[in-house]
């Protein structure tokens, strides 16, 4: 038997403790072990980005991220975004943007344009189209997803006006 | 007619299940108990099966179960299965007879504690394989020497008799009319031209996945992403040899599909081994598997030739076809024959011949009007071509040729109310098309496209609580937010504010028979089943407050958003169904087609040094009949568009002599990303379907026929060079530039 390593990380705010396997993937722990299975899994090698999740605020694809490399460290993923209750203010505005279509990629793109607007509170659609470019989605044609996040970033700004 | 609901854009009653991270995909059920399996499959694209030595695998402590293709029961079944949209699944896919097929194909499936312990098993089983010659090639699989996949393939002949010999070509769609020799000999210009596309993959991120769990009665569970539970059931039931009321199945929320999901792979695997194991085993394939050994596009070789007058109008056309059905029979090559001039089929010279070939690879399956891009990518290129010879404006000429309602069809049917024309004038009035696309290196392209639209079974039932809200059963699947526009149909009908309503998806002993979210079909004919269980349920309203008026039911009305009247006398829906709940059923087939055409207009730029291309502005303009939710619709029309930048510029199957495919993953099978789709503009036109209560016409296929050809229209007015394969890589148009100076 292989001996298992003891990780404790931050996780959406809790701290957590997990055994894993030294090979086992972010992924794997957070889907399998924690049962957070918000993060998808959809190519397993870093190049769909439906994993994204925040580690210590840099969007990662958790897919390529060891678990024990997350010992000590925070972790936050599509299940952390909602707030007392609230959705954020990019959940709602890809809700009302209809930019939701099967809805498996969401989890991924929300996690990177969540790291995208704390970077960039007023990207350009380039900026956003550039900084997306790694989460693929298939049903979209990605136009509803741009302009969701913008005009999330839109809504932030004036929030933190008032 | 005004409506309330229809036509506006609510949140979808799902969408906060979807951006939290709740909502249940298929890989996201875990059962206690549950064990993984993993499937062995073939390194080689066909060979003989010697000997399969599970008993390694078996003897390995945590291992539950090792199925073969000797687990699967003997059912009669035809060679060729029923094919369309109606489907089965063939037992040989499933888990290998004596010959494996393909470069993936399943050959024995393991199921243990941990996926990494099944994985171990699978490398555990010893298969000696004695190799045949792969058949790789479309024209060479036709030749009567060819290797035969199956010794006991006959040509199914459309219309004709089946041939002495058996071959590898699974069907012939032949079509014609009038005098192709004399149409092409009235002709001033004539373009020929032959066409190549690529192997693709529908691409959904989600692989597939299925759950199974088998009680020691016999009754099975199966969890899945399907596009049709009631398919799903049907072909376990077929492959297993077990009555459909003995299983049922679970539709999870599903990760897109396009086609790609009406046929189990998974399923009867994870119920074997279920069965086998005692306990609930879950299977999920990698994504090289999904490229690998579920159902892609096409390959297809095209030949198209045009003829016209001088003024444009067209006097023959003609099309040859040879589509690469894999290594078990199936059909796109009827859709593709029924589609490739079908926006110009009222000429009087017209002959089309369409051959199913099969070769060593995966079997396809339906990708987003299957059949239909291709032949479209061909037809549209050469009809362009003809505009540029005669100097006449893309639009206009296809103008001049486009089909109206009285016309033949391909089939030599008479097109029923159509918007070709609609869409063709919308585009030309787009302020894309009015703004003149200036600078080197760059080309604007036009081009149309057809899909027919299927209409299916579907079923509904829905239940008025005691506050008034209204809990609505669908039986066909959502695949991208069609619950919403169900849930609109349903509070328009009865008049109650969207939010009243809360639709959900019914599991196979929860709600009627329906077919699989296909064709296009879903608003089309669940939208209609929704609007009969409504008025079911309105019936069932006024029953109730005849009964409380004492009064004949007869003289009792349902006004929407008042409720039920009679005389001055008015009693709510919520009057009525604190009485007891108030139910209504819907089930509708035989909606008929829906003919939908789409028109797009593409600008690009394309770099002379390195040949990549840059989408500069793209339009798509469709009939869509009626919008019930036009955000829905539009995300419709956008996502076609993308996945035709992706055929048209970047995907492609790419295998090595021996059959072996090269590039099972996304880096080297280049999806479009964010950065090479450009904002899609849209256009709903809105020429109602005569036949639907709401005017609806299937929307998600039509918009995936043109794009090719508009891309490859624009490139070639970009660059001088008429590119002929697909997809149009950056090399090949440097090779093009080479080629041509």
């Amino acid at each position: 038997m292989l001996e298992l390593i003891t990780v404790t990380a931050t996780i959406n705010g809790d701290a957590m403790t997990f055994l894993c396997e030294p090979r086992q993937s972010l992924l794997e722990i957070l889907r399998g072990e924690l049962r957070l299975t918000g993060t998808k899994e959809g190519c397993s090698n870093g190049n769909c980005g439906a994993c994204s999740v925040l580690l210590d605020g840099r969007v990662v694809n958790s897919c390529l991220v060891l678990a024990v490399e997350v010992d000590g460290r925070h972790v936050t993923t599509v299940e952390g975004l909602a707030r007392e209750g609230k959705l954020s203010a990019l959940q709602q505005a890809i809700l009302e943007h209809a930019a939701v279509q099967c809805g498996f990629c969401t989890p991924g793109v929300l996690m990177t344009a969540t790291a995208l607007l704390r970077a960039h509170p007023d990207p350009t659609e380039a900026e956003i189209r550039q900084f997306l470019a790694g989460n693929l989605c298939r049903c979209t044609g990605y136009d509803k997803i741009a302009r969701a996040v913008s005009d999330a970033a839109q809504r932030m700004k004036e929030a933190t006006a008032l | 007619m005004t409506y309330q609901v229809i036509g506006t854009r609510p949140i979808r009653p799902d969408g906060v299940e979807k951006v939290t991270g709740r909502a249940v995909f298929g890989a996201d059920v875990q059962l206690p108990g549950m064990l993984y399996g993993k499937v062995l499959r073939s390194p080689h694209a066909h060979a003989r099966i010697v000997s399969i030595d599970t008993a390694a695998a078996a003897a390995m402590p945590g291992v539950y179960a090792v199925v073969t293709g000797a687990d699967l029961p003997e059912v009669p079944m035809e060679p060729a299965a029923r094919l369309g949209e109606d489907q089965t699944q063939i037992k040989e896919i499933i888990l290998a007879g004596d010959k494996v097929l393909f470069d993936g194909h399943p050959v024995a499936a393991v199921a243990a504690l941990s996926p990494d312990l099944a994985e171990a098993a699978c490398r555990a089983i010893r298969v000696e394989y004695e190799l045949l010659l792969p058949v790789t090639d479309i024209l060479d699989a036709m030749k009567e020497t060819a290797p035969l996949l199956h010794p006991n393939l006959y040509t199914n002949v459309w219309g004709g008799v089946r041939p002495e010999k058996p071959s590898n070509i699974a069907g012939h769609i032949p079509i014609s009319r009038g005098d192709v020799a004399a149409g092409f000999a009235e002709a001033d210009v004539i373009v020929e031209r032959e066409f190549r596309t690529s192997m693709i993959h529908q691409g959904y991120i989600e692989p597939q996945v299925a759950t199974a769990k088998v009680g020691e009665d016999g009754q099975v569970i199966i969890w899945t992403s399907t596009q049709g539970s009631f398919d799903a059931r049907g072909q376990v039931a077929g492959l297993l040899d077990l009555p459909p009321g003995k299983i049922r199945v679970i539709p999870c929320e599903i990760g897109g599909g396009f086609g790609g999901k009406s046929k189990v792979y998974l399923e009867p695997l994870a119920v074997l081994l279920a069965r086998k194991a005692g306990r609930p085993v879950q299977l999920v394939m990698t994504r090289a598997e999904v490229f690998k050994a579920t159902g892609p596009d096409p390959r297809g070789i095209i030949r198209a030739k045009v003829g016209a007058r001088r003024d444009g109008t067209i006097t023959a056309l003609e099309g040859w076809l040879a589509y690469e059905v894999g290594a078990f029979a199936d059909s796109a090559v009827g859709s593709g024959v029924s589609c490739m001039f079908a926006p110009y089929s009222k000429v009087s010279n017209l002959r089309l011949d369409g051959y199913d070939v099969l070769t060593n690879r995966p079997r396809i399956s339906a990708y987003r009007a299957p059949g239909a891009p291709n032949a479209a990518f061909a037809a549209e290129s050469v009809i362009d071509e003809l505009a540029a010879m005669l100097g006449i404006d893309p639009i206009e000429l296809r103008l001049k040729n486009a089909v109206r309602r009285g016309d033949l069809t391909p089939a030599g049917r008479r097109w029923p109310a159509i918007g070709l024309v609609e869409a063709l004038e919308a585009a030309r009035a787009t302020p894309h098309y009015q703004t003149p696309l200036q600078g080197p290196n760059r080309g604007r392209g036009v081009a149309a496209g057809f899909w027919g639209n299927w209409d299916g079974t579907s079923s509904v039932h829905l239940v008025i609580n005691r506050d008034g809200s209204v809990a609505l059963t669908l039986g066909a699947i959502d695949l991208s937010g069609s619950r919403a526009s169900m849930a609109m149909i349903v509070a328009e009908e009865l008049g109650i504010p969207y939010a009243q309503v809360k639709p959900q998806i019914g599991d196979t002993d929860s709600v009627g028979y329906s077919d699989v979210t296909g064709g296009s079909r879903s608003t089309v004919t669940t939208g209609w089943a929704c609007v009969k269980a409504a008025q079911d349920a309105r019936r069932h309203l006024c029953e109730e407050a005849a009964r409380a008026w004492d009064c004949p039911v007869d003289e009792v009305a349902y006004v929407p958003g008042t409720g039920c009247v009679h005389g001055g006398e008015v009693l709510t829906l919520k009057e009525l169904a604190e009485q007891g709940p108030i139910y209504g059923v819907g089930t509708m087939s035989g909606a008929g087609g829906s003919p939908a055409f789409a028109v797009h207009i593409a600008d690009v730029e394309v770099d002379p040094d390195t040949g990549k291309v840059a989408i500069l502005r793209y339009t798509a303009v469709q009939d869509v009949g009626r919008a019930i939710h036009p955000a829905y619709v539009e995300g419709q029309l956008q996502g076609a568009v993308a996945q035709s930048i992706g055929r048209a510029l970047y995907e492609a199957y790419v295998y090595d002599s021996e059959g072996r495919l090269l590039n099972p993953n996304f880096l080297d099978y280049r999806l479009p990303t964010f950065v090479d789709v450009p904002p899609i503009e849209t256009v709903l036109v809105e020429v109602p379907n005569p036949a639907h209560p709401y005017g609806v016409r299937g929307v998600g296929e039509a918009g995936a026929v043109p794009g090719a050809g508009a891309l490859a229209n624009a490139v070639c007015r970009a660059t001088g060079h008429r590119l002929c394969d697909l997809p149009m890589t950056a090399e090949q148009i440097c090779l093009a530039s080479l080629r041509h100076g």
